[in-house]
This record gives C-alpha cells, structure tokens and sequence, in this order.
C-alpha cells in the first residue's frame, strides 16, 4: 500500500447532514477507545483491550448502509461496530468495566459486546468463530422468508481458518443473504498477510466459492459506504452472498500487551497520514458540507457523550456472586422473545 | 395397561424426526447424507421426499460451518437437528460446540439462546477402527451450557428427540450406533416422559449397575447372568449425562450399598468416574465395598474382533467386578 488516494466519493442518495453524522460516528469511537486506553492504564478496564483506531471507517461506512432488521456478527475488535451500529456507549463502557448495567452484564466484556435490541449477534474472540454463526442466521431469515441480511465481520487473519472457506462455500452453495465484511488490516495479530497467505488478494478467494467481491479503501467513510450499499443491495435482492474486502490498518497495537515488533515505525506513519478522520475532515471542508466550527462542536458532542457514558459505568453495580451461574442454562418461559 | 408399538430404534428416531418436522416449521434437518442418501444409519430414509430439500439439508463435510450454522440459525429463531455421522467427526466442530453453541447465553448476558439438537451417532462394537468407535459423550458433559441425553432404549430414542427440542438450550443426543437395529415396544404414553430423570430398568437388592446407552444391555445380560448365580442387580439407566440425575443415583446405592459404574468411554476422565465421584460425596456412608467401574480399555480402538471385544465393557467383565464385590 504505497499510493495515498485521496477521498473518492460517488454519493449514492445522501441525505444533507449525513455525511456529519459519519464524522460524529468516526469520532465517537476514535475518542471512546483513546478514553478506553486512559481507563485500561488506571485499571479500571482488564483483559484483552483491542483497539480499531485507524479502522473506524470500515464499520462506520459499513453499518450507515444497513437496516435495523440486518444482523451482525462481530469480532474480538468490536468496540467500533457496537457503537457504530448504536450501542449505547455508556453500556459498552459499563461492560468493559464488568459491570450489571454493562451490555452483556458484566458477563462479556471488551470481546464479547451483544445487544438483542440492535440485532448485534456478539464480538466473537475464535477468529473465524462468527462466519458460521452469520451463515446459520441467513438461513433463519432465508427460511422465514423475511427480507434482512447478515453481516459478517472478520479479518485478514481468519481467511486462514477453515470456517472461512467452509462458510463462504455453504452461503454460496445455499445462496443465503450474509455480507462477508473482510477488514484487511495486514496482520493476523503481528504476522503480516504475505507472511501466512499464498495468495494476498482476499477478494480474489471469493471466486473458488462462485461467490462476487470486491475490495474498497478502508481508510474512505464514504467509499466503504458506498460499497456496502451496492453489496447490501445485491445480497437484500439476490438473496446471495458477497465478499467485501476494506483495506485497512490499526494505528495501535493488536491489544494492550503488542509491544508491535513486527511492523516499522514508518509504516505506522505512513499509514497514518490516511487517517479516515483527517481526510475526510478535509473533504467536507472541500465541498463547504463544514467548517472547523462544525468540527469543534462534533467533539464537544461527542466528549461529552464519553463523560457520560464513564459516569454511567461507574455508577453500576456489579453482579451479586451469588448470580455467578445465573444464564448459563435458559429458562424455559424466556425462549418466547427470541425472533418469534 | 399402555399401548405398545413394535419398531426399531431406528425407525423410532425416524419417527420422532417426521414428527417433529410435521409439528413445526421451524424445523429442519441438516447434515452429511442425509437427505439424497437417507441418513449413514438409514434414520432419515424418506423424509427428503417428504419434507424437501429446504429442511432436510445435505451439508458439504464442513462440520463446522453446518454446526456453526445450525447454532446462528437456532439464534435466528429456527429449531434445527443437526446430525453429525459419527462422533469423532463432530471433534472437527469442537470449536463451535464449545465456544460458540455452550457460551452464548452466558456471555450476552442472558440476551440469546441457542436451541439446536445436535444428534450423533457414537460408540464401538463394529470392527471400525480407531477413528470411528469411540464414545466421547463424557467430553460434552464436561461443558456447562449445553445437555446430553444418551437413549439406550426404542422408547427414549422416540420420544427424546421431541423434549429436546423444546429445550431452550443446545441439547446434544449421543445414539449408540449398535442400537440402531434393536427391536423393542415403545411405550406410547408419554404424558409422563421425563427425558432428564435416570430410569432403573431392573430392580435388584444386592448391586447398582449404573449406566447409559449402549452398555445398558449388556448391564442388563450381565444382570440376568447375577441372577442365575443368586445375586440381583439393579440397573440404573442415566439417560441423561447432563444434567446427571444425582439423587436418582444415590437413590440406587443406598438400597443396594454397592455399585458398577459402565460405561464405554475410557475409563480415565470417564463419565463413570464423575458418577463414582458423585457416590463418594453423597453416599459414601451407604456404601459396603468401594465402587468399581467397568470402562472401555486405555487403548485406541483396535480393529480385530478379538481385540476389540477386549477393549469394550462386556457382560463377563460386569459379572466379574459385581462378584469381587462380595
């Protein structure tokens, strides 16, 4: 990835203000996650802690073209899509700090962010884990006959496990609605994509399962949206599947224990310099859709919605113990409120 | 007095399938060959014609993606019966089972469940080698958050399948691959069917036999075998691995003060050895002589009859470990 593209657009029915609202989202989790790293390093945040700065277009893009009846299937790198697809930071952060009023109870935290209400089917922290969950719940909507589609979440890294190709192949086979969202962000953990695959160009895998891809700039809101409106609308009317591929890049370590060996310094920078906030702040200063009153008042909004949320989380309670084996088994008169 | 219908094992999971099929839209059957082919052991034969080809599903061999997908369409509000060919092969869906299927629940935090029935067929006794003999249940009665019922009788294959399903969470059906072609009456009355209740099959004063599935026969040869030589067994049949029936099981001991446990998994880490776990924490004191168990051998399964007979529990292996007890 050398060259540098600047933002290319092609609008497809934007409404006026919504390209603000993406900024908003951008930057919501831009400063959730460097809140997150403050919070981690004051103990308030434990566990596996991995970052999406510097890949927030993806999901940003990604989820501004779907339907609230679509379902997600996330990863262990879901803070952006949770909040992206309108989980309440404040029960995102209470998660994150192991609290009841956290979204998953305190039961989940930073890897495992579900919300029934948002159709939000977990980060899943088994890379390649969630393909086949995705290619299960297009079957339900498929035999239900009702008009959503699934969202597949994953990266670079789980190409490289056997459910990718199995779940590619039966959604092919089977001709189920789920959208494969690969964010290519060049390491599987610390070990680039020329280093574990033979053939580099994911979307290309697309084609041994007879199934239609496509590879966009990761680093664009507006591209990524784009895309995925054409994806989403092909898989909403066809009923089949499709393999987009973002190309991306995290800006931080894989989690908070990376000392990130692997990569230069350089690298980071220069991927840096594709920052999808930057750039695309730059761009609605081109066409006048803002000026850098609009931004300041976007990070007022948006830290204040932070603070919020941070007092929200520690003002939960935890778990009583004695809860401890509470959801491991259901109760049997609580199956009726789900999708029936 | 109940009625009572001849069938096979076979043609009662056949049945229990059709049923539930016909009394709910939400459910489908997927897995290798079981559509076109009818089914490995021949349990799904016909219900392709019947049903079509959107709920009886021939899946690739992709264990884990068609367990995988049979767990996201549970989620998706589906009822789905996966059917995996053996259960060695269901280790190559380990992975969804285990992180996926058993945690869901949980770590949403009570959000979803994931009601699936995975059926596997499992167990030894027919010259199919290391790969394709053993009996593994024990492993997934390891994992809170799914259950596992072991049918060791035409009754319980009929009539199971249907209780799993209503089950809200993933239930796991282990079918002893022997049992297929036994023949038995199905109790037709099931008002009082209770899949997660332990069954004495034999009432005895003198030793509890404790075991499941495919070693519930030969507990209950080996039983009549006891009785030629005055000492009476009683078998107490599991049915279900997970929950495991606790009191039912020291119900038994303390009215007969011993007990075998037998089952065919290996012996170490063995179910059996959950249960004798089981006794010495809540029966200890009812006990005459300290529990034995009769497992399968710590050996892969050979292929040769001789030496495979000789690495499963028999009839004579129970009799001898019942009266070393006395």
């Amino acid at each position: 990835m050398s060259e540098f593209s600047v933002l290319k657009t092609e609008q497809i029915g934007r409404a006026a203000g919504e390209n603000i609202e993406l900024l908003g989202q951008i930057l919501l989790i831009r400063r959730f996650e460097e809140k997150c790293v403050e919070l981690y390093s004051a103990g308030k945040i434990r566990g596996f802690l991995h970052l999406y700065i510097g890949e927030e277009a993806v999901g940003v893009g990604t989820m501004s073209a779907l339907k609230d009846e679509d379902r997600i299937v996330s990863t262990y790198r879901e803070h952006g899509h949770a909040l992206a697809r309108g989980i309440p930071a404040g029960s995102i952060m209470a998660e994150m700090f192991g609290k009841a009023n956290g979204c998953c109870r305190g039961r989940g935290g930073s890897m495992h962010l579900f919300d029934r209400t948002k159709n939000f089917f977990g980060g899943n922290a088994i890379v390649g884990g969630g393909l086949p969950l995705a290619v299960g719940l297009a079957i339900a909507d498929k035999m239900q006959n009702t008009n959503a589609i699934t969202v597949c979440f994953f990266g670079d890294g789980a190409v490289a496990e056997g459910e990718f190709h199995e779940s590619l192949n039966l959604a092919s086979l089977w001709e189920l609605p789920v959208l494969f969202i690969c964010e290519n962000n060049l390491y599987a953990m610390g070990t680039a994509l020329d280093r574990h695959q033979a053939q580099t160009d994911i979307a290309k895998k697309a084609g041994s399962y007879a199934m239609p891809s496509e590879t966009v700039n990761g680093m664009d809101v507006l591209g990524v949206r784009d895309a995925s409106m054409r994806a989403a609308e092909l898989v909403r009317s066809e009923s089949k599947p499709f393999l987009l591929v973002a190309e991306t890049y995290r800006f931080r370590a894989h989690s908070m224990y990376d000392p990130d060996l692997y990569r230069t310094k350089d690298e980071v920078e220069q991927w840096k310099l594709r920052c999808p906030i930057a750039n695309f702040q730059k761009y609605l200063l081109q066409t006048g859709e803002a000026d850098a009153a609009t931004f300041e008042a976007l990070e007022k909004k948006v830290e204040k919605e932070i603070s919020e949320a941070v007092d929200f989380a520690d003002a939960g309670e935890i778990e009583s113990v004695e809860d401890l084996c509470k959801d491991v088994y259901t109760p049997f008169q609580a199956l009726t409120s789900q999708g029936e | 007095m109940t009625e009572k219908t001849r069938t096979t094992y076979r043609d009662a999971v056949r049945s229990a399938l059709r049923e539930a099929l016909s009394g709910d839209d939400r459910v489908f059957l997927m897995g290798e060959d079981v559509g076109r082919y009818g089914g490995a052991y021949a349990c799904s034969h016909g219900l392709l014609a019947e049903f079509g080809e959107k709920r009886i599903r021939d899946t690739p061999l992709s264990e884990s993606a068609f367990v995988g997908a049979g767990i996201g369409a549970a989620l998706g509000g589906m009822r789905p019966i996966v059917e995996i060919m053996t259960v060695n092969f269901s280790l190559l869906a380990l992975d969804q089972i285990v992180n996926n299927a058993a945690t869901l629940r949980h770590m949403s935090g009570g959000q979803f469940s994931v009601p699936i029935v995975v059926r596997v067929a499992t167990g030894g006794g027919r010259q199919l080698g290391a790969q394709h003999s053993h009996s593994l249940e024990n492993w997934y009665a390891h994992i809170p958050g799914i259950k596992v019922l072991t049918p060791g009788t035409v009754t319980d294959a009929r009539w199971m399948l249907g209780e799993a399903l209503k089950d809200p969470d993933p239930v796991f059906i282990f079918e002893h691959a022997l049992l297929y072609p036994v023949e038995d009456d199905i109790e037709e009355d099931r008002t009082a069917f209770d899949p997660w209740k332990a069954k004495v099959r034999r009432s005895g004063r003198d030793v509890s036999l404790i075991t499941y599935g495919g070693s519930l026969h030969k507990c209950l040869n080996a039983a009549a075998e006891l009785s030629a030589d005055g000492i009476e067994a009683e078998v107490v049949d599991l049915r279900s691995l997970r929950p495991l029936d606790t009191g039912s099981i020291l119900g038994s001991v303390s009215r007969t003060h011993r007990a075998v446990v037998v089952d065919e998994g290996w012996r170490t880490g063995s179910i059996a050895a959950e249960v004798m776990a089981q006794i010495m924490e809540g029966a200890f004191d009812e006990l005459d002589v300290p529990v034995r168990r009769v497992c399968s051998e710590e050996v892969p399964m050979p292929y040769a009859k001789h030496l495979e007979d000789a690495a499963l529990p028999q009839p004579e292996k129970i009799v001898a470990a019942v009266k070393e007890m006395f």
